[in-house]
């Protein structure tokens, strides 16, 4: 067992004397400051560096970066010993787009870019006004005509071609879109005084909550023809997006409920002093103090049903993940599903670090 | 002499004592439950219609029927000729089977990750960061991918694998050497949990007794006779053999040992680690909310580094631990029904099948839920009743 340092916040420094090289000081709080620490980085250090370098060897020295289009003998050559990168280049439009029509592919791709742009404002504190609203739906407008296609010259793409990244932000963003004031009404629900309501909200929330998402996906995609008027159907995308806000909409309504708690009584009753209506006290006084509290926990959310977003592959809807598992099916490249998996991964991991970032930031001013 | 001005009578309300507020909310109540109450009667209605077109009855008789569904890996015996119902059960022993142990193990590693971030190592501290942050932001359905896949790219059963004298690993899964449990094992080990019981009971009486008269009483001998003493004496006298039994490769397969499916194996390995990734986070916090007073108190009594941590830091730190903690429990079962997407076989596989099959649809889902709703709610019974035990109790 290691031992554990006293505290992160006390400066490591002035529990040793400041004398000598600066490195080796470095070097002996850090690294070796009791023997059986030494022993443990020295191990640590040696385990470390083998990995690194089996992962240099198969990732980096014998890896196969590039082979002529749809010929996989030199990767198959270099199987077991090197990584077949050159899988990606061969396949990263199928991988990103899925089966959208290939010239139009510049439409996904500037609406990934707009997703991303909107996130970025999203962000930025002095942006947080009531104009935020209208840029979201401004930037979800677009990118539905984007996507769609059918005016302004632009060709018309039905949703069943649509696939990959741009369905995974889709899945994502309008969860979020949809979810927060369903979040918001539920949550006001469940701290309503009047017992139908809440019970209804607690109800929802509960059923939702303590099934897996699978189910709920399972439930859109097979019983939802049933639920409806026979004829009537919608398509298998739009389903799997009810589900996902439904699902999305129990989560945050719990982090928001968590906010409201945080708001105190007095802000309430002097609400109710003005003669405020339920809804003008709400809209005005409680909610956005409410929702200020838990921006770092609705950020954590909002990265949980990101990656959450993956699980359609079950009910066979083609996000990214999807078309990354297709694009392995190919027989000439089905041997090199780890490279595609590590593509991919570093596409999710870069959404969710730099949103977990980000929380991680708000966290720490927010104290302040 | 003056009279009394005849009052004007009261004004009347429309509702007799009833005000506007209260008039509103009664408003607002009907109106919410009218609408939810519409939608479901809708919703319902289409259904019947649309169940009675396809010609399914509804109610759960199909349950009776004969399920005639594979199941490759199960806990309990299962033959195909046996009911929808005796599937259902294998299911959901399943469920459990990867969510018990998947829980016990995220739990372990969980901790020592999370205290090795706190290590005052840098090397040991940054790694682990770089564990958490790693699978914290990937998604599980890509992990439990790519750990299946690695799981198929194994050698074959020939050229396996031998981390250890009677381990294999190979693409058959993981085999180990294994103690062949029957009844009369059962029974001794069912002793052994009687005595551990027992144990705990005497434990915490003497606890109280040391708390009257402060005299310490060794528990160890106890422990000794109940746990230890009483199951090995009901060993020898039933004659119980303990033999091990090594796994041997004939032909293309293993015979004897504990069989891993790579299926439970990939699931199992991609709950862990994800799920431990959050556990570290939620110790690692736990932790350092213990104010620094608090460890300054325990040097200064000259207390050992293990019962300070035992003692005094522990104890304070599960407080804050334990809650979050039920929360990732709860997912790790939710998650298991990712099971699907690599053909292991839970609750959620099964009811699909099922559905498939049979076209009974509410009745299946109406089955996931009920399983699910269950485990849930008899993981926060266990663990709000662990946190009372646990929690600070105030003079």
């Amino acid at each position: 067992m290691t031992v554990i340092a006293d505290s992160p916040d006390t400066p490591r420094a002035a529990r040793r004397p400041q004398i000598g090289n600066p490195v080796l000081r470095w070097l002996r709080t850090n690294l070796f400051s009791s023997i059986p620490n030494g022993i443990l980085s020295v191990v640590l250090l040696a385990v470390l560096a083998k990995g690194i370098f089996s992962f240099a060897q198969w990732g980096i020295a014998n890896a196969v970066w590039l082979t002529p289009a749809n010929d996989s003998s030199a990767c198959r050559a270099a199987r077991g010993v090197g990584a077949c990168w050159a899988i990606i280049p061969e396949k990263y439009r199928f991988i990103l787009f899925g089966t959208y029509p290939f010239d139009e592919q510049w439409r996904p791709a500037l609406s990934v870019l707009l997703f991303i742009a909107l996130f970025y404002l999203s962000t930025r504190r002095a942006l947080w006004r009531r104009e935020l609203v209208l840029l979201w739906i401004g930037a979800l407008a677009l990118i539905s005509v984007l996507m769609w296609g059918g005016v302004f010259g632009l060709a018309f793409v039905s949703q069943d071609r649509w696939g990959g990244l741009p369905v995974t932000l889709i899945l994502a963003t309008f969860g979020l879109a949809f979810g927060f004031p369903l979040g918001i009404l539920v949550a006001l629900g469940r701290r309503s005084k009047l017992p139908a309501i809440r019970s209804l909200s607690v109800l929802y929330v509960e059923l939702i909550r303590g099934v897996p998402l699978v189910s709920l996906l399972f439930m859109a995609s097979v019983m939802f023809p049933l639920f409806m008027p026979a004829g009537f159907n919608i398509d298998k995308l739009l389903r799997a997006q009810i589900a996902i806000i439904l699902f999305a909409g129990a989560y945050l309504a719990e982090v928001i409920r968590g906010g409201l708690q945080a708001v105190p009584r007095g802000q309430y009753e002097a609400a109710d002093a003005l003669g405020l209506s339920y809804w003008r006290k709400n809209r005005l006084i409680v909610l956005p103090q409410a929702i200020r509290h838990v921006i770092p926990p609705l950020v954590n959310t909002f990265i949980a049903f990101f990656k959450d977003t993956s699980l359609v592959l079950i009910i066979g809807i083609f996000d990214l993940l999807t078309t990354a598992k297709t694009a392995i099916i190919d027989p000439a490249w089905q041997q090199f599903s780890v490279e595609v998996y590590i593509f991919v991964a570093a596409i999710y991991f870069v959404f969710c670090f730099a949103m977990s970032r980000y929380s991680r930031g708000l966290e720490a001013t927010s104290g302040r | 002499m003056t009279t009394d001005a005849p009052r004007p009578p009261p004004r009347r309300r429309l509702f007799g004592a009833w005000g506007r507020r209260e008039l509103q909310g009664l408003f607002w109540q009907v109106l919410v439950v009218g609408i939810a109450l519409a939608v479901i009667g809708f919703l319902w209605s289409n259904t019947v219609t649309n169940l009675s077109a396809r010609r399914i009855t509804t109610g759960f008789a199909f349950l009776g029927r004969e399920a005639g569904m594979p199941i490759a890996d199960s806990l309990f015996a299962y033959n195909p000729r046996d009911t929808y119902l005796w599937a259902f059960v294998v299911g959901v022993g399943n469920t459990l089977r990867v969510a018990v142990i998947g829980i016990v193990l995220a739990t372990i590693l969980g901790t020592l990750i999370g205290i090795s971030r706190l290590s005052a190592n840098w090397l040991l501290s940054r790694l682990a960061a770089v564990y958490v942050e790693t699978l914290r932001d990937i998604p599980l359905l890509l992990q439990l991918l790519f750990w299946y896949v690695l799981m198929q790219a194994l050698p074959a059963a020939r050229a396996a694998w031998r981390p250890i004298e009677g381990v294999f690993l190979s693409n058959r899964g993981l085999i180990l050497p294994a103690v062949p449990l029957g009844p009369l094992q059962l029974w001794v080990l069912g002793t052994a949990v009687l005595g551990f019981v027992v144990f705990y009971l005497v434990r915490r009486r003497l606890i109280a007794q040391q708390m009257r008269d402060g005299k310490p009483r060794p528990a160890w001998p106890f422990a000794l006779a109940l746990i230890v003493a009483l199951p090995a004496m009901m060993s020898v006298l039933l004659g119980v053999s303990w033999k091990v039994e090594w796994p041997e490769l004939r032909g293309f397969n293993f015979v004897g040992g504990l069989t891993l499916a790579p299926e439970y194996f990939a699931l199992l390995i991609a709950l862990v680690t994800y799920t431990s990734a959050f556990i570290a986070e939620i110790v690692r916090s736990g932790i350092q909310s213990v104010p620094r007073g608090q460890w300054d108190a325990a040097n200064a009594l000259g207390l050992r580094r293990s019962f300070m941590l035992r003692q005094i830091i522990l104890p304070q730190a599960l407080r804050v631990i334990v809650p979050p903690m039920t929360s990732q429990y709860l997912n790790l079962t939710k998650n298991s029904s990712l099971a699907v997407a690599i053909g292991y076989q839970d609750v959620v596989s099964i009811a699909n099948t099922t559905l498939n099959q049979t076209g009974q649809a509410i009745e299946a889902i109406a089955l996931i839920m009920a399983v699910f709703l269950t485990i849930s709610l008899s993981i926060s019974f266990f663990m709000n009743w662990y946190n009372a035990r646990i929690a600070l109790v105030e003079r």
